[in-house]
């Protein structure tokens, strides 16, 4: 997969992972243009389109449009899977996922995307793995939280 | 590097067996089929290893198989899979049962009612179809029904697909299918289809008749989307099947009765009334009821076209020409006169000179009016562009206007005999030597000038390509690319002149007319030494009134040897576009056995044709 782009049906970006390269002006290029076009179609339309020298896959969850680029050799079908597991994965972590939550917990989302997707690969498989490592992350979290009292340099090191 | 990761195939094979046959994996699984996406991998993985090894896809056989069949298809991660497998199947070394078997899932996948999946169908069996032809053929209806699906993206791969799968055998009923889908289809896919339908046609057409049928259908349904180069295309195979001429004729001039708008009907339907145009009147047609038409009718319906808003500037050039070949078909030359005369003073540059040279045609040569508007002959298929044509051209009426295609015409020297009509390039063109027409020296000697013009296929309309009678050689040029003839013409066509004749300095002015451009005047001035001693530092300067422009360019030395024994030259080069009578004004300096000269002269005896 060369990037994943997440936009509402007002045409405003929720999401957007990029693997590969590219300048800040050409990713914004892309988006405002891939974004037109993915909205300009129909319903009953395709999921796949030709765009440029890649294939465009996207599915409408909902007011939200998950679009993926994917290359000449990759399977079109299986990335509609991909694109399925991903909305699953947010679903059992959010709890019955609507947009709202992506929007106010952008990072989670991001960090969920990150555990099932490396460099444009699926790299787990299996659901319960990754909502796991997501938990985990969490309780690391919570504990920074709880610990935030103010110690003074001397007492972290142990000298006081 | 490949070489090492074979070694991994049957353990591969094993985890994906194991993966099929083993039992329910809650956390991996998708709609029943555990780990897909790992299954995707795999498969992915072994067609890489085994697309070009034998003994590899040998071991794959097996377990494509299986997943092949067992995989369940009802959901979209079954069809993943399988989509994935046939994918495989097709890039390795398979057996031929295993190809067959995944020819027959994607064509189950194209009778799925998910367009996805159709779509995928389609574009996997448009890779396929190279190489198992016969396979795909057997789902051919499907595909030719998928043509009339909604969707824009199914549509053009069925259309692809469908030009693939043309044979001989079902050229007729799938050509029915596709002009339907002709007519119905989006403007975006007309060129494509035309064009499309153009090559099969060509390809397996079963006879004349129907080539030529389903060309006109072409053009009636989708005229104005075909491709610029399928005009003398299709022009090439009128001439070519003889016996169809009065038919086909009839039927573009019905054709242009509906229609004017599509111009490259109109510019096939033009130039065949021009060719063929008596057979037309005289009501001759075995395969079709003949319609009575009369000449009148016929030079009213071109004479139409002319005037219309709707012809663009190459159709009426096309039409222009063809009303000039009937005034040898047709008996009402008057009219035919009349019109001529009209456009004579059009102001398309291309009409106009077209209508001068036409007129001129009557006035002067009308006895060689038949011999040029005579029937084309068989062209030959050439092999790079399409026909080639030759324009014959009276130099001495030509106005002043100047294509930029056609190189100028310039009047011929009379006691020149032969043209020698050079072709820069050098392609495998032949030289062609013209020989005078075996006019008799009546009319003072007038000559002929021959120019080919080689015109690209797709270039504005071409002249009328008359057939030489026999008498005179034929000048037949292979036209391969688009190059202009450049006559060689004598420099004594304006005699030389002395300039200036002092103190042993004598000038000599010596007058080329420079191609392409008739109005520049190309002087050569010759300076020889009549004295002692030589002349150094020799510096020619010149000055013409503000009417004129002036290009010195450098001279060959600035040393004019003494007795004669050399001469300095130096090109001048005069535009002269309002060609009114060149008068120069000449500094000539020198050094003379060591003492400065200098001089200013007028020169006002400029012969006459230096500036006509």
């Amino acid at each position: 997969m060369q990037f994943m782009l997440l936009f509402s049906r007002q045409g405003k970006l929720r999401l957007q992972k990029w693997y590969v390269p590219l300048s800040d002006k050409e990713k914004k290029k892309i988006t405002r243009e891939l974004v037109q076009t993915v909205l300009a179609r129909k319903p009953k339309m395709c999921s796949f389109l030709e765009w440029r020298d890649l294939k465009i896959v996207y599915k409408r969850y909902a007011s939200l449009y998950f679009c993926c680029a994917i290359e000449d050799q990759d399977n079109e079908l299986i990335t509609l899977e991909i694109i399925h597991r991903y909305v699953e994965l947010l679903d059992k972590y959010f709890g019955s996922v609507c947009e709202l939550d992506i929007i106010f917990n952008f990072e989670k989302a991001y960090f969920i995307l990150d555990e099932f997707l490396l460099g444009g690969e699926a790299q787990e498989t299996s659901k319960k793995n990754v909502l796991k490592a997501i938990e985990q992350a969490d309780l690391l979290q919570e504990d920074a939280k709880d610990a935030e009292t103010p110690r003074s340099v001397l007492e972290e090191i142990g000298l006081t | 590097m490949l070489a090492h990761f074979r070694k991994l195939v049957p353990q591969l094979v094993r985890i994906l067996k194991n993966l099929i046959m083993s039992g329910y994996s809650p956390e991996h699984d998708v709609s029943g089929i555990s780990d897909p996406f790992l299954q995707v991998r795999i498969l992915r993985l072994l067609r890489i290893l085994g697309k070009s090894d034998d003994d590899s896809s040998e071991a794959m056989n097996d377990i494509l198989a299986q997943v092949a069949t067992n995989t369940e298809t009802s959901k979209n991660v079954g069809n993943a899979i399988l989509y994935e497998t046939v994918l495989t199947i097709m890039d390795i070394k398979s057996e031929s049962g295993l190809r067959v078997l995944a020819i027959n899932i994607l064509g189950r996948f194209l009778l799925n009612n998910d367009k996805n999946i159709r779509y995928v169908a389609l574009t996997s069996l448009l890779k396929t179809v190279q190489t198992d032809h016969n396979a795909v053929q057997r789902h051919r209806s499907t595909i030719v029904d998928c043509l009339k699906d909604l969707d824009v993206s199914i549509k053009r791969r069925a259309m692809e697909l469908s030009f693939a799968l043309v044979n001989g055998n079902n050229i007729r009923g799938m050509m029915k299918e596709l002009l339907y889908f002709l007519d119905s289809c989006d403007p975006e896919f007309k060129a494509d289809c035309a064009s499309g339908v153009f090559l099969a046609a060509e390809k397996y057409a079963p006879s004349k008749r129907w080539h030529i049928d389903t060309i006109m259908r072409v053009l009636t349904t989708a005229g104005s989307y075909v491709r610029d180069d399928s005009v003398p295309n299709l022009i090439q195979l009128i001439t070519n099947s003889v016996e169809m001429h009065a038919y086909t004729v009839q039927r573009l001039y019905k054709a242009l009765l509906d229609d004017i708008s599509q111009q490259p009907l109109v510019q096939v339907a033009s130039w065949c009334i021009g060719e063929y145009g008596d057979l037309l009147v005289s009501g001759q047609c075995e395969e079709e009821e003949p319609i009575q038409v009369t000449e009148d009718e016929v030079l009213d319906v071109l004479e139409g076209l002319l005037v219309s808003n709707l012809s663009t500037p190459v159709t009426r050039g096309y039409s222009l020409t063809a009303i000039m070949k009937l005034s040898t078909r047709f008996s009402s030359v008057n009219r035919i006169k009349k019109v001529v005369s009209i456009y004579g003073s059009s102001i398309d540059v291309e009409l106009q000179q077209r209508a001068v040279e036409y007129n001129a045609l009557f006035k002067k040569y009308d006895h060689m009016r038949p011999a040029l508007l005579e029937r084309m002959p068989i062209m030959e298929k050439s092999a790079t562009n399409g026909p080639t044509e030759i324009v014959q051209t009276n130099g001495e009426t030509e106005p002043s206007v100047v294509e930029p295609k056609h190189p100028p015409l310039v009047t011929q020297p009379a006691n020149q005999a032969n043209d020698l009509l050079v072709l820069l390039g050098g392609n495998d063109v032949p030289v062609i030597q013209t020989t005078m027409p075996t006019k008799p020296a009546s009319a003072g000697g007038e000559l002929l000038e021959l120019l080919g013009d080689l015109s690209l296929s797709g270039g504005p309309a071409p002249a009328p390509a008359p057939s030489v009678p026999t008498s005179q050689p034929s000048f037949l040029l292979d036209g391969l690319s688009s190059q202009p003839l450049f006559n060689d013409i004598a420099t004594a066509a304006i005699p030389p002149m002395t300039a200036y004749n002092k103190n042993g300095l004598k000038i000599d002015f010596t007058f080329e007319r420079a191609n392409p451009n008739p109005n520049i005047a190309v002087i050569t001035i010759h300076a020889s030494n009549s004295t002692e001693a030589d002349m150094t530092d020799f510096v020619f300067q010149a000055a013409v009134p503000k009417t004129f422009q002036l290009q010195l360019l450098s001279p060959s030395s600035n040393v004019v040897p003494a007795l004669n024994q050399g001469t300095v030259t130096q090109v001048i080069r005069v535009l002269n576009p309002q060609k009114q009578q060149l008068r120069m004004r000449i500094k000539l300096t020198y050094t003379l056995k060591g003492s400065p000269v200098q001089d200013l002269a007028e020169v006002n005896n400029f012969p006459p044709q230096s500036w006509q």
